[in-house]
């Protein structure tokens, strides 16, 4: 029982803006822009970006699986690829032992996508959506109605079930979006920002509706750069940086990976390197990288360093001017890894 | 190939033209009805144009009728759903090839300009009033060229509606479909550009030359037309053309 998915040596560059649809995109200046500046005849090899570099993935039947990473890291793409939608440069991918390339109608059957903006049918009504949707998938009008219905009920809009779908609000055409990807009850469901713009109350619903779900044996992969989303939700996660997977695993082992858990964000008027060699040496810390005016001091330990860290800075002729401090979470994990904040 | 989902899309396009019924025939249909009026009925009678003309006239206006309703209703959907929006990604993970789905909206274009043909025929016959000297003697070409010129709209409205952006589409009304209508032979027989030599060859590469021609063929055989050969293949060989192009372009717009 159950779907997995494969991701084998995956790699995405695309060679004019990439379409709408991988929604998440944007162009950092780390990867975007004029790869070939020099040859000014060679116009059209101008626009080249990488969005995924050679990413290769398992995620076992039945888990509820995260892509975690900022704006541009590639998520949106992987999950393109995965649903058909975009063609990978090289590389391969399956949904259970289905090529997606080679066999893509099978693939289609056995999968239902939530896009990251509702891209719903606005010549129908609610209704008609789910009910065109089941027949696209070769639903009976007996057995589409009824799906409609329950579903319709279920996401609280029987209010506007007949309405057309032009005038909902963003949470509305969410949960249709959502309702339309289960209409079909596909075994993989897969989720691009779920919870991008919903308010915290329609978050919580959402947070049921794909726990119960996966709870009924299905595979579920949502991308997200919500931290706590990722870590309440997902069973296992891989982190996505600039088109790389930079850690995976439960998001309990990423956390306990991170080298003494507490992270320090310090900073100081000036940093010398006897202050930071200082720093390393102080009880329970694991590692210090100066940044600038800063340091980031991961230990063992939070607030009982500070003391500590003042003494050092007096000792270095530093004023202490600003501290942080975070518990163990994936925020810190991230930062660990790319020296940037998820939010940057 | 998935028949259920084939239907399902068409029935889709059905549901929806249906919703959109009279906005759409008086969006295709008011205009060349009203020409019919004038040039057919208002000017026939006071003497300006020959009774003859109500003849040439007719089938011009069935031509661009059809051609008009089919190709608004395949390229104005894909362009505005192709947007923003990605209205078409539901339809595109529906189990079937995504070609499919281009062909599916292909005879969707092709069913709505046969509508436009069945319901123009008698209404612009009755806006010009007696006179009309139109025979369904052929039947079998008249259905060929019907065919052939439906195709022509869907396919065309599928190239059209895959190879132009929202904010292009009143460029294209203007520099486009407003000189096919002109130069498409609608309101004169291609015989008539022989005092412009040049011309009448240029505008032998406007499909609608030969959709409004066969249509005259077929309806008027007594007005001088191109032989309805030269006419079908000619049509027949635009249509695939058109088509081939229409998939391409729709297959480069739907996959990333």
């Amino acid at each position: 029982m159950g779907i997995g998915i494969r991701i084998e040596q995956l790699r995405k560059v695309y060679d004019s803006p990439p379409p709408a649809f991988s929604g998440g995109f944007s162009f950092g200046p780390s990867r975007g822009g004029p790869k070939d500046k020099k040859n000014k005849k060679d116009k059209k090899k101008k626009f080249e970006v990488v969005a995924v570099e050679n990413i290769s993935l398992e995620i076992r039947a039945g888990e509820l699986f995260g892509l975690l990473g900022p704006n541009g890291a590639g998520k949106s793409t992987t999950i393109g690829v995965l649903t058909t939608r975009i063609r990978p440069t090289a590389g391969r991918a399956f949904i259970g032992d289905l090529d997606v390339w080679q066999q893509q109608v099978a693939a289609k059957r056995l999968i239902g996508v939530v896009p990251q903006r509702p891209n719903l049918d606005f010549a129908l009504t609610a209704r008609e959506i789910l009910v065109f949707h089941g027949a696209y998938f070769g639903q009976s009008a007996r057995e589409r109605t009824k799906r409609a219905d329950e579903l319709i009920e279920r996401f609280k809009l029987s209010d506007r079930a007949d309405h057309m779908v032009r005038g909902f609000s963003g949470g509305m055409m969410q949960r249709l979006s959502i309702a339309r990807a289960m209409m079909h009850d596909p075994e993989v469901l897969f989720l691009d920002e779920p919870s991008a713009g919903l308010d915290p109350q329609t978050r919580l619903l959402l947070w049921d509706i794909v726990r119960d779900y996966n709870s009924q044996g299905k595979t579920i992969v949502l991308t997200t750069h919500y931290m706590d989303e990722a870590d309440t939700l997902c069973n296992r996660l891989a982190i996505i940086d600039h088109g790389k997977i930079i850690a995976s695993g439960a998001p309990a082992e990423l956390k306990s990976s991170i080298p003494g858990g507490y992270l320090l964000r310090i900073k100081f008027d000036r940093v010398t390197d006897g202050l930071t060699a200082d720093l390393q040496k102080l009880p329970g810390v694991t590692e210090v990288r100066a940044s600038g005016d800063g340091a980031d001091i991961y230990a063992d330990r939070g607030g009982l360093l500070i003391p500590a860290v003042v003494s050092a800075a007096q000792a270095a002729s530093a004023t202490l001017c600003d501290v942080h401090i975070q518990e163990p979470s994936l925020e810190t994990l991230f930062l660990h890894h790319t020296g940037r904040s998820l939010r940057d | 190939m998935n028949w259920k989902t084939f239907y399902a899309l068409l029935s889709r396009d059905g549901h929806v033209a249906r919703r959109n019924l009279i906005p759409t025939l008086l969006q295709n249909l008011l205009q060349p009805l009203l020409l019919t009026f004038v040039f057919g009925r208002v000017l026939t009678a006071g003497g300006m144009m020959q009774a003859g003309y109500k003849n040439v006239l007719l089938p011009g206006i069935i031509g661009i009728s059809m051609v008009m309703s089919g190709v608004w209703a395949v390229a104005m959907p894909l362009i505005t759903e192709f947007q923003f929006t990605k209205e078409i990604e539901d339809r595109l993970l529906a189990p079937i090839e995504i070609g499919w789905l281009a062909v599916e909206k292909v005879v969707a274009g092709m069913i709505q300009a046969l509508v436009a043909g069945l319901v123009v025929i008698p209404s612009a016959w009755l806006a010009m009033g007696s006179g009309v000297n139109i025979s369904l003697d052929r039947p079998f070409e008249f259905a060929g060229m019907c065919l052939l010129v439906a195709l022509f709209a869907g396919a065309g409205g599928l190239a059209l509606g895959c190879s132009i952006g929202q904010t292009q589409v009143g460029l294209m009304f203007s520099l486009v479909l407003a000189p096919m209508i002109m130069f498409g032979c609608t309101y004169y027989p291609w015989s008539f550009l022989k005092s412009f030599p040049g011309l009448q060859y240029v505008v032998l590469i406007n499909p609608l030359v030969y959709a409004n021609e066969g249509l005259r063929g077929a309806l008027a055989p007594q007005v001088p037309h191109i032989s309805m050969a030269i006419v079908m293949a000619a049509l027949a060989a635009i249509d695939l053309a058109l088509l081939a192009i229409g998939l391409k372009r729709f297959h480069g717009k739907a996959i990333g």
